[in-house]
């Protein structure tokens, strides 16, 4: 069963260091050829470590449904 | 638990480099390995494995950040990592990057003669002597040794500045080596990220 949030990364004010992806229980984040980090969403579990260590604030939590 | 890699374990090397610089201004050398092995790993590998793994500085500001707690894990003003800061910035740094390199040359060709200092902040002179005796290599090693930790003390000290105030990595938001290599990276992979 899929998580009630996910994370979603602004690839435009991500600055790919990289910690997001160390910090993520489920290795749902990858940074996608050093440009940005990208979510793998049917991974992630919406526990939102990475939107509170991400330097640059581009991860938002989002609810699933309200796509 | 993640499983640990031998590079996890990089931030040693961070305090090592800047305890080294206490005792012998010479290792100060040392510290291009910060700055080319990023820049290699980007134009060849097309990633930024070094900011995401291998760069001692970042693992240093975690563990002091976030290990530590030595971080108020507040939000950073978002113009501190926007384009034209993040750029801006770089060209800054490396302007004052060549004009070490100038410093270098000059007394490298005898018009100007061998500073002591370490120069913190682009401003404040600190004697550091102590570090070196002249004579044992060329005048403008030493001098490039001296400009080069300057720039690498001062650098830290804004990220552990910038770490305590806001998150342990906000250091990572604008150093200027990350915006160099992730622009490298987005002109190699430009063609995918237009998709």
């Amino acid at each position: 069963m899929l998580s009630k949030r996910y994370a979603y990364a602004d690839s435009g004010r991500c600055v790919s260091c990289g910690v997001c992806t160390k910090v993520c229980p489920m290795n749902a984040i990858s940074i996608f050829k050093g440009c940005f980090a990208v979510v793998k969403e049917e991974l992630c579990i919406g526990c939102g470590k990475c939107q509170k260590i991400c330097p640059a604030a581009c991860i938002t939590i989002k609810e699933r449904g309200a796509l | 638990m993640k499983k640990r890699h031998w590079y996890d374990y990089l931030w040693i090397w961070s305090i090592i480099y800047f305890a080294l610089g206490f005792f012998n201004i010479l290792f100060a050398w040392l510290g291009l390995i910060d700055f080319l092995v990023p820049i290699i790993i980007a134009i060849f590998g097309g990633n930024k494995f070094f900011c995401n793994n291998l760069c001692g500085r970042g693992q240093l500001f975690s563990k002091l950040g976030t290990d530590c707690k030595c971080s108020r894990m507040k939000k950073a003003p978002k113009w501190l990592s926007s384009k034209w800061f993040r750029y801006g910035f770089m060209i800054f740094f490396l302007t004052m990057f060549v004009n070490m390199v100038f410093n270098t040359y000059l007394v490298a060709e005898g018009a100007s003669s061998l500073k002591e200092v370490i120069t913190l902040l682009w401003t404040i002179k600190v004697p550091w002597g102590w570090t070196y005796q002249q004579g044992v290599v060329y005048d403008w090693i030493a001098q490039f040794s001296f400009g080069f930790y300057s720039l690498m003390l001062t650098s830290a000290i804004i990220g552990l500045i910038v770490m305590i105030f806001y998150k342990p990595r906000t250091w990572c938001s604008f150093c200027p080596m990350g915006t160099m290599t992730q622009a490298i990276c987005k002109i190699k992979a430009h063609k995918e990220i237009k998709k």
